[in-house]
């Protein structure tokens, strides 16, 4: 993390406040765009990085502010023993709105979000013990001993201390093993399982995370406002807050803040200067607003903060782990006999389609095993099955003499099975050794608390290490730092295998790892999986290239039409009547 | 609970419902075609009821201004897309669309608005307004940006709320309007009154699906459309013109919208920002609907206006509590029931 640019910005908002002079409205203008911030960093996290869209953040302001509306003034609980209360609050209604939102696929999940989001600011508004649409008033200032924050200015400080903090706590959780898991949600969620991230329970986190936020904000605005009514935590402002994110740039920590400066002084600015230019016209400030909205996102789609950053030409910095460090690695067998996977009578069907019938093979420790048929032929399904993506009809897969009876695809790694995908599962906006350290996910355990106070290096940078050996070994540490989505279909072929390498597994499942290759990557590739298992491991792979396949492989299982029409040596298979008649269609 | 109670809720749910239950419809064929969720649609029912009151009292509304404003930034954008290949033909059907129609529209509105025009020619004057405004918007806000992430849409769709609202405060006032009943006939039966208000109502809520149904299933331009929905990129391949796609959602959400406000601004008072709660509510009918289905969708809405004439006799308090959080079982459901496929998102 670059440190200077922090402690320069940390200086420069310290510093504001006390410049000789200042209008005392811009401090409270600053204020709010901090209490913005709060909110609109949540959703970063939860939107731009997580990929679910939420309008409700406005609400869980509301729990947080009411929750110390009632205790300080109903009970007379002091405000900073309130603010627990009110992170709590928030927390719970997150919990619990979380298990039914997070659980909705695709749009369900915005347009769910806006339901409750107003749902619960009627609410608000209709509840006695809340005021009613009057809301509380009489809220009593935060103080320090006898210090009392009344004024705008005094409270600056608290809410910019909130806002730095939680900026520096959101970038560290997304720099961690956590991050890295909830970063990879937004690209669906089969990748990130294979490698043993509870999907459900991450995205849960962070709308919990997200919501505490908004909380803090919610407890914020009550202190500095000293009253709170339903209307600032209303569907329009769960919506405006979303519109911070986006136009700052939804993905971005500081976009957060960016957004909500430009959002909120935006807004000020044409609210006092267009009566100046067009008369006392009312409400036209949403217009010219609504207007700039749109105009911003046809510049600039991704929004502000990435649009500067390219501007300025910043990179982020480049890490370079330290591969000394080592993580524990799995026991391996050391006798050739064991059978490693053995599948028996597999069979799975899609309605009336017979995708996979009763096929059985086994997988022995130091073998290469190659699955080939024409396409259609069942091998991907084969694979899904094997990894728990999909549960079979009927059949057994056994994996080291235990049966996985349709174990999820995080159990099945477990027992150190690791995959790629036909189609390319990585991460495109993260770099090479991110979306490879995602392998590791399962040989490490920090979690997104211990990651946030940054109690996790020790461990991360042994996962870090790990990865950065991996990449090595597949041969593309000079990429190390680039964008996968920046590389060669052939080469995120190639990321895929470090990542799934980062498992440590003792079965590795390739779906055609050689598409996409060039001649003398084919060989390399040939040269590493032969090294792999000699190395102790076995490999399953699906590939369409028989130059490839027959120089690899020990033995070939032949599949066709979901059945199995031939196992055995290479040799043995190139003269097999029924492959030929399979690929090339019967002799006449 | 006595019966006539029962059946006086019932009516009311109905023909509220019918309302949502057009609104539905259209959301899910805007946002099935282009992927947008239309905010505005709320606009439309503001602009096509409001623009239909002013116009019964004899005044011009300030909706057909921006209509000609609109067209000529549309003509603008098309001009300046168009730089690198003017062709004349092209040109003269953009001008055609974006300068001469509204400008006719505007002299046609001035010349023949006043105390005794007829109100099916206010109702046409109306229409045709709103629907310019919703094709042009089509064009400027969301066709430069149709291949983003239904997220930007989505925002943008808001900046085209926030700013049609506010221009309807400018137009309209504060003051809330209502407009003459399509017709004062009235039809008993047994406790119940059945104006011919509320038989149009429920009257053009069936033409309207049985018509969306025909056009979807039955016709090319229909099936294209639905193309356009499923994939963008393979209808563009197969030749079909996605902008134009775009342009006729837009279309027959904005009559679709304008119709639902000319069909409740005889029954209730309408103001500039009435729309949005209106459009909301037909948005809960389309999400229960799946945002694919329109006979679901109609059935959701007749639920969501039933559900809201009931709550409001019972717990007038919490009716907007009640009709908002009804969606959320639905929707847990909904997506429980939807088999586990990898969503390739952006």
């Amino acid at each position: 993390m670059q440190r200077l640019p922090l402690v320069i910005f940390a200086a420069l908002m310290a510093v504001i406040p006390l410049i000789p002079g200042i209008p005392p409205f811009w401090i409270v203008l600053l204020d709010n765009i901090g209490l913005a911030s709060l909110v609109a960093m949540g959703l970063v996290l939860l939107t731009g990085v997580g990929g679910l869209t939420s309008f409700g953040q406005a609400a869980f302001c509301g729990f947080g502010a009411y929750t110390t509306a009632v205790l300080t003034t109903a009970y007379g609980v002091s405000p900073w023993l309130t603010l627990p209360a009110s992170l709590l609050v928030s927390g719970i209604a997150a919990v619990l709105l979380g298990i039914v939102t997070v659980r909705l696929s695709g749009h369900y999940l915005p347009l769910g979000t806006i339901a409750w989001g107003i749902g619960l600011f009627y609410l608000f508004s209709k509840l006695e013990f809340l005021g009613r649409n009057d809301g509380i008033s009489g809220i009593p200032p935060l103080s320090i001993g006898s210090f009392r924050m009344l004024s705008p200015d005094t409270i600056y400080y608290a809410i910019w201390i909130g806002v730095l903090l939680a900026a520096i706590l959101t970038m560290n959780l997304l720099d961690s093993r956590t991050g890295r898991a909830i970063r990879a949600l937004r690209r669906g969620h089969i990748a990130a399982e294979a490698f043993g991230v509870q999907t459900p329970r991450a995205k849960l986190l962070v709308f919990i995370y997200a919501a505490v936020l908004a909380g803090l904000s919610g407890w914020f605005y009550a202190h500095l406002q000293r009253a709170a009514n339903p209307t600032p935590f209303g569907a329009q402002a769960g919506i405006e807050y979303l519109f911070i994110a986006v136009v700052g740039g939804a993905g971005y920590v500081w976009g957060a803040v960016l957004g909500a400066g430009v959002v909120i002084v935006l807004k000020e600015v044409l609210q006092s200067y267009l009566p100046y230019i067009f008369g006392g016209q009312s409400q036209l400030e949403t217009i010219v607003f609504g207007i700039l909205l749109v105009l911003l996102l046809q510049l600039a789609p991704s929004g502000v903060w990435p649009w500067l950053m390219a501007r300025l030409s910043i990179k982020p910095a480049s890490k370079k782990p330290d591969t000394s460090l080592k993580l524990e690695t799995r026991e391996r067998a050391a006798a050739t006999s064991e059978t490693l996977l053995h599948i028996e009578k597999a069979r799975k069907q899609f309605g009336g389609v017979t995708a996979v019938n009763d096929v059985s093979f086994d997988v022995n420790a130091r073998e290469i095993v190659a699955l080939i048929g024409p396409n259609g032929a069942g091998k991907s399904t084969t694979f899904n099955l094997i990894t728990g993506v999909l549960t079979a009809t009927s059949g057994k897969i056994f994996v080291r003499g235990k049966e996985v009876e349709n174990a999820p695809p995080q159990e099945v790694v477990k027992l150190g099975v690791s995959r790629t995908f036909q189609h390319v599962k990585l991460v495109p906006d993260m770099t090479v050794l991110e979306n490879v350290a995602i392998g590791a996910h399962l040989r490490g355990s920090s979690g997104a608390v211990t990651s946030m106070f940054r109690f996790d290096r020790a461990e991360e940078a042994k996962l870090l290490a790990e990865a950065a050996r991996q990449i090595a070994r597949v041969g593309l540490t000079d990429q190390i730092d680039q964008l996968a989505g920046s590389l060669s279909l052939g080469q995120q072929r190639i990321v895929e295998i470090a990542r799934a390498l980062c498992v440590d597994p003792m079965l590795l499942l390739l779906d055609e790892p050689a598409a996409g290759l060039r001649h003398m990557e084919k060989q390399r590739l040939a040269a590493l999986l032969r090294q792999l298992r000699d190395g102790g491991m076995s490999v399953l792979l699906v590939e369409h290239d028989m130059g490839f396949v027959m120089d690899l492989a020990d033995r070939i299982v032949v599949l066709d039409f979901g059945t199995k029409i031939a196992e055995g040596t290479p040799a043995s298979i190139k003269t097999n009547p029924d492959v030929i008649k399979a690929y090339l269609g019967a002799a006449a | 609970m006595n019966t006539t109670i029962l059946l006086f809720l019932l009516q009311d749910g109905i023909t509220n419902g019918a309302v949502y239950a057009l609104l539905g419809l259209a959301l899910v064929l805007v946002f099935a075609v282009t992927r947008v969720i239309l905010i505005p649609q709320g606009e439309f029912v503001t602009y096509g009821a409001l623009s239909y009151a002013m116009l019964a009292t004899g005044q011009v509304p300030g909706t057909v201004r921006l209509a000609v404003a609109m067209g000529f930034v549309a003509f603008a954008l098309d001009l300046y897309a168009a730089r690198k290949a003017l062709h004349l033909r092209k040109i003269a059907r953009s001008a055609a669309l974006n300068i001469v129609f509204p400008i006719a529209l505007f002299i046609a509105t001035t010349r023949l608005a006043g105390p005794t025009t007829p109100i099916a020619v206010n109702i046409a004057l109306a229409l045709l307004i709103v629907a310019a405004i919703g094709v042009f918007l089509y064009r400027i806000a969301f066709q430069p940006i149709a291949h983003t992430s239904v997220l930007v849409l989505l925002i943008a769709s808001v900046g085209c709320h926030l700013a049609l609202q506010g221009l309807g405060l400018v137009f309209f006032g504060a003051e809330g309007l209502r407009g003459p009943a399509l017709s004062k006939a009235s039809v008993p039966a047994g406790p119940l009154v059945f104006t011919g208000q509320s038989l149009a109502v429920y009257g053009l809520t069936i033409a309207f699906i049985v018509g969306l149904w025909l056009f979807f299933g039955f016709t090319k331009m229909g099936k294209a459309l639905r193309a356009t929905a499923v994939n963008r990129l393979g209808a563009r391949l197969v030749g079909i013109r996605t902008t134009l796609s775009g342009q006729i959602a837009f279309l027959l959400a904005s009559v679709i919208g304008a119709i639902s406000g000319i069909l409740i601004v005889p029954i209730t008072t309408l103001y500039y920002d009435t729309g949005f709660l209106i459009g909301l509510k037909g948005f809960i009918a389309a999400i229960i609907g799946g945002l694919v289905s329109y006979p679901l969708t109609a059935v959701a809405a007749i639920l969501v206006g039933t559900v809201e004439a009931f709550s409001s006799f019972y717990a007038s308090n919490f009716k907007e509590v009640i009709v908002f959080t009804l969606i959320l079982p639905v929707l847990v459901l909904r997506s429980l029931a939807a088999p586990a496929v990898e969503e390739e998102k952006d």
